[in-house]
This record gives structure tokens, sequence and C-alpha cells, in this order.
């Protein structure tokens, strides 16, 4: 066996349910730090943070198990739906902290919705997300077909290009850390363009 | 000299026991007109508290050590301070270089408690020490053309890291119109709970205008300029359209970034509401210096 063949084994031995367990448990940890004033002396904006950069985070693994695959062997599609749900329900958490803590207030909201540029961007990322967090389990493939359903789903691509560059224009200033994340999603994208271009002309 | 505006809100007004008499002298401090209103009132209840020590030295911007809120409270212990000295020059009789410890050992410390809103639109309230910056600005003398006030903070990127990345136009410059730098509410801090500057918050002394958003407080001040044009300050140069030369707190100016009318008053928690922002900070005596001008042209 290959290494890459034993980490799969191994990979596939981790059950689904386990990964979705100990994934939803992160925002409840960092919630738990914030509320016990672990996450230092104003803890709606560290937490709105760390709860998007999970979200990114999350995001980039996501689109990064296709050319795992391909290049080293190791698979983690077993994993994938679970990886997306979880990167959806981060980004839900993100929203919910802002919408609650941060702002306070619908119409207030609404507002930055439509006039903060870097809100709106956000906002289209977890828009596009609600179709794919709704077709992500059997019955909605059975009922799309593959062919559909992969259709649908490369709004994946979109959703974590508007993610990276909702991160940039967050920081005031030309930060690395968000460049090096739209850097790589971009990178990661860009290896699917070949392919997507072959089923476009298709 | 000094104490020509008089704040007679103290530490010891904080206690529970005084919190009608320090209610009073916050009415005072904020300016009595407009805090008629019941919402203004509800404002200045929240306004009563300093915020301790370690709220106020452990979320800092400060990017000359880092970009992160506590990148300043984890780096700034590498900045020497002693020997420090502020060069005066410019448009004042006698130029020259100032030694720190010769200001301070010259100068009446007072202690200040101001509301500090920062364009981010969280607030704190600080109980500063220092002078006032007419008394220091006299030292020099500035001649009568001088129309404006030129601060440049410590270029020394071997002792802030921050400064090894060209994110913003190093070293930090801000300015004041000279009667907004003779104006009383505007201070030279030397301390924090009469304790020395901390390093994160602008050793050994650093500009504190309350009325303005923070990044106009500028830190660490090696050198001051007094010139006949207005000075091309950090952040405006970094994005004109975020950031004025003026940047009054004001709460009808929205910023493209954070709403301005609302504010968050660190040391909350998780759970903390939001209160009004109040023109000027609540500091209305400065409003007679921008008497007809446009405060959202000039903003
Ligand atoms: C695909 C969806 C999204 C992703 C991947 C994402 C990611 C991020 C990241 C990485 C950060 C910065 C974290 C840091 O600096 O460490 C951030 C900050 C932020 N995001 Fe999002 N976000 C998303 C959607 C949203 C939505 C829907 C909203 C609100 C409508 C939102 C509002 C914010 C706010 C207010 C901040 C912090 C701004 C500040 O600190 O001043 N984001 N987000």
């Amino acid at each position: 066996m290959t290494a890459a063949q034993r980490v799969n084994v191994w990979v596939r031995k981790v059950p689904s349910w386990a990964v979705y367990i100990l994934g939803a448990m992160i925002p409840v940890w960092y919630f738990w730090l914030a509320v016990s004033g672990q996450m230092g002396v104003e803890p709606i904006n560290a937490l709105e943070r760390a709860l998007g950069l999970l979200a990114m985070q999350t995001l980039v693994v996501v689109l990064a198990v296709t050319p795992l695959r391909r290049w080293t062997g190791i698979s983690l599609v077993s994993h994938r739906r679970a990886l997306g749900l979880l990167a959806f329900f981060y980004v839900c958490c993100h929203l919910a902290v802002w919408l609650l803590l941060d702002v306070q207030d619908p119409g207030r909201a609404w507002a930055d919705i439509v006039k903060r540029p870097y809100i709106t961007i956000g906002m289209a990322g977890f828009v596009l997300l609600l179709p794919l967090a709704a077709t992500s389990n059997d019955r909605a493939l059975r009922k799309l077909g593959p062919v559909r359903w992969r259709r649908v789903h490369t709004l994946t691509y979109v959703i974590c290009v508007l993610g990276a560059v909702h991160y940039v224009m967050v920081q005031k200033v030309w930060e690395i850390e968000p460049l090096v994340y739209l850097a790589l999603v971009l990178a990661l994208v860009a290896t699917r363009l070949p392919r997507l271009r072959r089923r476009a002309a298709a | 000299m000094a104490r020509r505006w008089t704040n007679d809100l103290t530490l010891s007004d904080v206690t529970p026991k005084q919190a009608y008499l320090n209610r009073r002298q916050l009415i005072g401090a904020a300016g009595a007109m407009s805090l008629i209103g019941g919402a203004a009132a509800a404002a200045t209840d929240e306004t009563l508290e300093p915020n301790t020590f370690e709220e106020i030295t452990s979320y800092n911007n400060f990017y000359e050590f880092g970009t992160g809120k506590t990148d300043p409270a984890d780096h700034a212990h590498q900045l020497t301070i002693a020997p420090w000295s502020i060069r005066i020059d410019g448009l004042v009789d006698t130029p020259g270089d100032y030694a720190a410890d010769d200001i301070i050992a010259q100068m009446d410390i007072e202690e200040r408690i101001y509301r500090l809103r920062c364009v981010e639109a969280w607030s704190m309230v600080i109980p500063w020490q220092g002078f006032e910056l007419a008394d220091l600005l006299a030292l020099a003398g500035p001649k009568p053309e001088a129309r404006f006030v030129e601060f440049q903070t410590l270029l020394r990127p071997e002792e802030m890291p921050g400064q090894k990345f060209p994110i913003l136009d190093w070293p930090y410059i801000e300015g004041l119109r000279i009667d907004e730098a003779m104006h009383p509410l505007t201070i030279m801090a030397t301390g924090i709970y009469d304790e020395p500057m901390p390093k994160q918050n602008g050793a050994p002394m650093r500009l504190v205008v309350p009325w303005k958003y923070g990044f106009k407080s500028i830190k660490s001040i090696v050198r001051i300029t007094l010139t006949d044009t207005q000075p091309r300050t950090t952040w405006n140069k970094a994005a004109a359209a975020e950031y004025g030369f003026y940047a009054n707190v004001n709460p009808n100016v929205s910023h493209p970034r954070w709403r301005q009318d609302t504010e968050r008053r660190v040391g909350g928690g998780l759970f903390s509401s939001r209160i009004d922002t109040l023109m000027f900070n609540g500091y209305d005596e400065v409003a007679g210096l921008y008497d007809g001008m446009d405060l959202e042209q000039n903003f």
C-alpha cells in the first residue's frame, strides 16, 4: 500500500457523524471563549472575525479536495459534504454574530448590506451558499441527477472567491494574510478551469 | 499656565457612592445643552465608568506594532523610550530638540478623564495624565504665520515590526489646525491611571484630541512642525474618501466601512449594547472652532 492509500483507509474510518459533531463544536467552543472573557476585552468583534476566518479556512479545504486527490492520491471526498455543510454553518454563525451581537438592529443591518461593499459581497457569498446547502443530501442529488447537481455546485468556486475578496476588503490596509487566502482560492479555482471549459464545450 | 479647562471628574468619582456627583460632572464635561434630551441623558449614563487599565492596554490600534488589536500589547515591549526627545521646528521662534524628561518636568501634569472614540465605532473612557499641548508649543514660541501643526511618530523598524511592511506610508503623520492644537481640551498625555504611558498606548508622550476619532491622537511623537500648509496625514493619504483631515466625531457623517451614529463601549462583554455617538464625542465646547464650516464636506 502506498502512503496515500494508507491515509485514505484511515480517512474512510472516520465516520461522518464525527466530522459533523467535531466541526459543529468549534463555534460552540469559540462562543464559550468569548463569553468567558478569553477572546480579549472586545469579544464581539473577536468572535465575528474568528468565525469568518474559520468559514474561509473550511471553504479552502473544500476547494482543495479534488486537487489534493489528483496530485497526492489522498482522498477526502467521503467527507466533502460534511466539510461543505460545516462551512455553511460557520458562515451562518458569522452572520448571526454580526446581526445579533454586532449590529443589533435589522434596519441597520439591511442598510449596511446595501451600502457597504464588503458586507454586500459577504452577503452574496451567504446567499449563494443557500442552494448548495439545500441540495447537499442524497435526495436532492437523486432528484437533480449528477449533471445538474454538479452544475449547481460549481457555485462553490464563486462563493470562495467572494469570501476571499470580502476578507481582503474587511481590512483597512492591504494585509498579507487575506491576500494569501485570495491567491490560494484563485489558484485552486484555476486548477478546475480546463475541466470547466471542457464541460462547457461538451 | 494650564488648568484652563476644568474637568472636575477624577478617579474618586467613579465609585458608586459618588454616582450622582459623577453624573453632574459629566454633564458639565459633555456640554449641558446637548444633554437635556432623554436619549442623550441615557447615553451619558453609559459614559460614567473609565475602562480598566487592562482594557486600555490590551486593545489598541498602533499599526507600527502590527494590525491586530493585541499586537501592540504583544510587541511594544521592544521599544526603547529613553532617551527620548521631540524636535519642535518649522514656524517657531526657538526650534530644537526638547528632551522628554525636561518637558515633563516643566509641565503642570493634570488628570483628564476623556471618552476616546475610534473610527471603527468602538470607544473607551480613559483617565489620562498629561498637559495641554498649548503649553508645549509655547516653549518653542509659534510664529504668527503658523496655521497648522504636524506631528510625527518615531520611525524605527528594528523596534516597531509593523513598520517593516509598507501597509502605511511610514512614519505616521498627523496634523491639527493651530486653533485646534491650542484648544485647552487638546493634551499631550504622559500617563494612564497614574502609571507612565504604557508603550502600546504611545510612550513616552502622545497626543489626545478627545473630540476627534482616535487615529488623530498620534502616539510616540518625535517631531512637531508648525507650518502654514495643511499636513498630509497618513490615513488621509491611504484612503482619502475614508479618513478626512478633520475627522471630528460626527454621528451624522457615515463612513464607508462603519456606521458612525452608534458605538460600542469596550468592556461590556459579548452582549453589550450599542450606545449613541455624540457630536464632537460629547465635547460641544469645540463647536465654535468650526463655525460656518460644512462638516459633511470637511469630514
Ligand atoms: C462566504 C461567506 C463569508 C466568508 C468566507 C467570510 C469571511 C470573513 C473573514 C475571513 C473575515 C475576517 C476575519 C479576520 O480578520 O480574521 C470576515 C470579517 C467580517 N465579515 Fe465575513 N465572511 C462571509 C460572509 C459574511 C456575511 C454574510 C457578513 C454580514 C452580512 C459578513 C460580515 C463580516 C464582518 C462585519 C466582518 C468583520 C469586520 C470588522 O472587523 O470590521 N461576512 N469575514
